[in-house]
This record gives structure tokens, sequence and C-alpha cells, in this order.
């Protein structure tokens, strides 16, 4: 075997112990690593009321209700809904059918109380008119938002 | 012709002089086309409206920040095992240029994502990943500045590159592995882009421009680098021939 080749097989010893070892860290602190939990797995962890965590979903349609300064309305991952109120400015892009990022707490009455509420972008991008085709069309797929 | 053709510094030099105006001007005639598409030819997006636009230079940043890095990091292996002397010089000089281009997908982010997320900044993966990788290119720049003797310091610069490198895989896949708030990947993906024609073309052509950027700049500051070495090395020839003469009357 010649230096270089013993380099070569060094150095890919080494990379493969170093790309099992961040995979096996990064496996182990998966749940840290999640920026949100859906509305199901807040009911299936039983996340103590009051301990700060943050939930995504879809806004529900036709459930944003504005009383006064505060907004009620309802996230859905379309198995389980969790109510919301949430008091202050709402992001440009919140509006029913879209994604949201909510930071906040469960309440005694199991609401869910937002400190801050951050609208999710999906991966599409298109002109207004295409938009529109698609919808008129019926394109529209159930999963993506309007 | 293969790549050790072009391993050899010297002739990299006078092949390097005789593209580098033609690789300057599509650069800029790239960039500029880009530019033009995107702010004047694009239609504003359906739901994010004119902000759409920032993308034009956030993906083709961030794409570089990858790009140069991966590029670094194979350069580090060359320069590792086969010693080859462009492969030092090419990773060193592609440091500042990627450190550019993810500080620039990092502010151009920030300023996407507060009109459009409601926040400057947030800790879910892709963002704290790309945070890292910012680190690593100043952590890289910083050794080869903190060693000496540039054998030693390309050596050691060039193991923390490839340690670093499996931040480039995180980076790009965390968006599917965990939950963000930062949108999946839309152009190289599975089942094709989700990005409109009229919006797709110019991000490609910005992309392009980048790249042809980054050739250009590379080009430049790899030439730097062997002119300095150059010099050094001229430098210590003369102190070591002054010495070898003064030797024998001093002694």
């Amino acid at each position: 075997m010649t230096r270089k080749e013993r380099r070569l097989l060094v150095l890919g010893a080494s990379m493969t112990a170093l790309g099992l070892a961040t995979a096996l860290v990064l496996l182990a602190f998966r749940d840290n690593l999640v920026f949100f939990y859906s509305p199901t797995e807040l009911v299936e962890m039983q996340v103590p009321e009051g301990r700060r965590v943050r939930i995504g979903g879809l806004v529900e349609e036709r459930s944003v209700e504005r009383r006064g300064d505060t907004v009620v309305f309802r996230v859905t991952d379309t198995a389980t809904t969790t109510p919301v109120t949430y008091i202050g400015i709402l992001p440009d892009l919140f509006r029913e059918g879209q994604g949201v990022v909510i930071e906040g707490a469960l309440q005694q009455d199991g609401t869910f109380r937002a400190a801050s509420v951050l609208a999710k972008h999906d991966e599409s991008y298109m002109p207004r008119e295409v938009a529109d085709a698609l919808k008129k069309q019926g394109y529209w797929q159930p999963g993506e938002r309007k | 012709m293969n790549l050790h053709f072009l391993a050899n510094p010297t002739r990299f030099q006078r092949w390097a002089g005789a593209i580098l105006p033609w690789v300057a001007t599509l650069a800029a005639l790239t960039l500029g086309l880009g530019l033009w598409l995107g702010l004047f030819v694009a239609p504003p997006d359906y739901q994010q409206g004119d902000t759409v636009r920032i993308m034009f230079v956030h993906v083709p940043s961030a794409w570089m920040g990858l790009f140069v890095y991966t590029g670094m990091a194979s350069a580090s292996a060359v320069a590792l095992i086969w010693k080859h002397p462009l492969a030092d010089v090419a990773a060193k000089a592609s440091a500042p240029i990627g450190a550019c281009f993810t500080f620039l997908a990092l502010v151009t982010g920030s300023l996407w994502g507060k009109p459009m997320w409601g926040a400057w900044w947030v800790w879910d993966a892709r963002l704290t990943s790309m945070l890292v990788l910012l680190f690593l290119y100043l952590g890289y720049m910083a050794l080869w500045d903190a060693v000496e003797d540039p054998a030693r310091a390309g050596k050691a610069a060039a193991i923390l590159c490839l340690v670093g490198a499996v931040d480039i895989p995180v980076i790009k896949f965390s968006v599917d592995w965990w939950n963000t708030l930062h949108q999946p990947a839309s152009v190289v993906r599975l089942g094709g882009p989700t990005i409109h024609a009229s919006i797709l073309v110019p991000l490609l052509t910005m992309i392009v421009g980048f790249t042809l950027y980054y050739l250009t700049v590379l080009i430049v500051r790899m030439r730097a680098e062997l002119a300095a070495r150059r010099v050094q090395a001229l430098r210590q020839a003369r102190v070591a021939s002054r010495e070898s003469t003064l030797a024998p009357e001093a002694g």
C-alpha cells in the first residue's frame, strides 16, 4: 500500500465515523430539533398546562373570529384540532387555510394561549393568474394552501 | 487533458489569465440579465407579492454557500491525500467568497422573514445549521491566519473543513427531516420544481450568474495567493543565500 492509498483510507474511515457519529447525535436529539409539534402530537405528549411549546398546522376554514383585541381560531392537522386565542398583530400571510406556527401554552380550559403567531410559507411560487386558474379548474390539491 | 494538467501552478497561471476576461464578462452579462428578469419581468407571487423578488438573491446565495463549501471540502481532501499544490490554494481562496454568500443568504432571509413569517429570526433547524456554516467559514479563515507555517496551517484548516462538511447534508435535508418554519425545497426535489416557470427562469439565471461570479473571483484570488506565495518563497531564498554568503565570513 502506498502512502497515498493509506491517507485515502484513513480519511475515508474518519469521514465515515464522523458521519455516523453526527447521525447518531442528531437522532438522539431528534425531539429537540423539531421546531413545532402538530395538534395531534400535542395531545399525545400530554404537555402540561402552562409549559411553553410551539404547535404548527393549518388555520381551519371559517374558524377565525375577532373579539375586540383577541383573535380566536382553530389550528388543525386534519386529524386533531386545537382552539387558539391570541392578542397581537398577525403576519401578512395569516388567513384561513394558511399554515401557521404558534408559540404559547395550553390553558386549563383546553385552549392554546398564543404568545406569538408565525405564518409558514409553503414551497409553491406562482403568479396570481396561475393560482386563480388552478383554483378555477379545481386542480388545487386538498393539502395545499389557498 | 485531465485535472493533473491544471495542477501545475505555472500552467494554471497562464490558463487562468487567458480565460479570466471571458468568465468575468459572462458573469456580468448573466447577472445583469438575471436582475432584469427578476426585478422587471417576473410577475409578483400570488401570496407574497413583490417580496418574492428577495428570493432571486437569497436562493442563489444560499446555494453558493453550500456549493463553495462542498468545493472546499473536496479540495481539502485532495490536498490531504494527493498533496496537490493547487488544491490547498483553491480551498483557501474560496473561503471568504463562501462566507460572503452565506452571510448574504442569512441577511436576505431575515429581511424576507419579517414581513412573511412575522419574525426576523427563528431557531429552526434550517436557519441554525446555516448559521453554523457561516461560523465554519469564519473558523476556517481564522485557522489559516492563526498558524504561521503555511504547510501546517493548510493541513489543520483542511481537517477542519472536512469535519465541518457534515453540516452540508444537514442543511440540505433539515427541512425534510424535522419540522421547520423554513419551507421545504422548491427546485431540487422529487417530482420536479414547485415554482412557476415565470419565476423559475429568472431564479436559475441568477444561480448561473452567481456561479460565474464565484469562478471569476476564485480565479483572481487564486492568482493573488499564488503570487503571494511566490514572493514569500523568493524572499526566503534571498535571505537564505545572503546568510550562506555571510556565513563563512562570520565563521
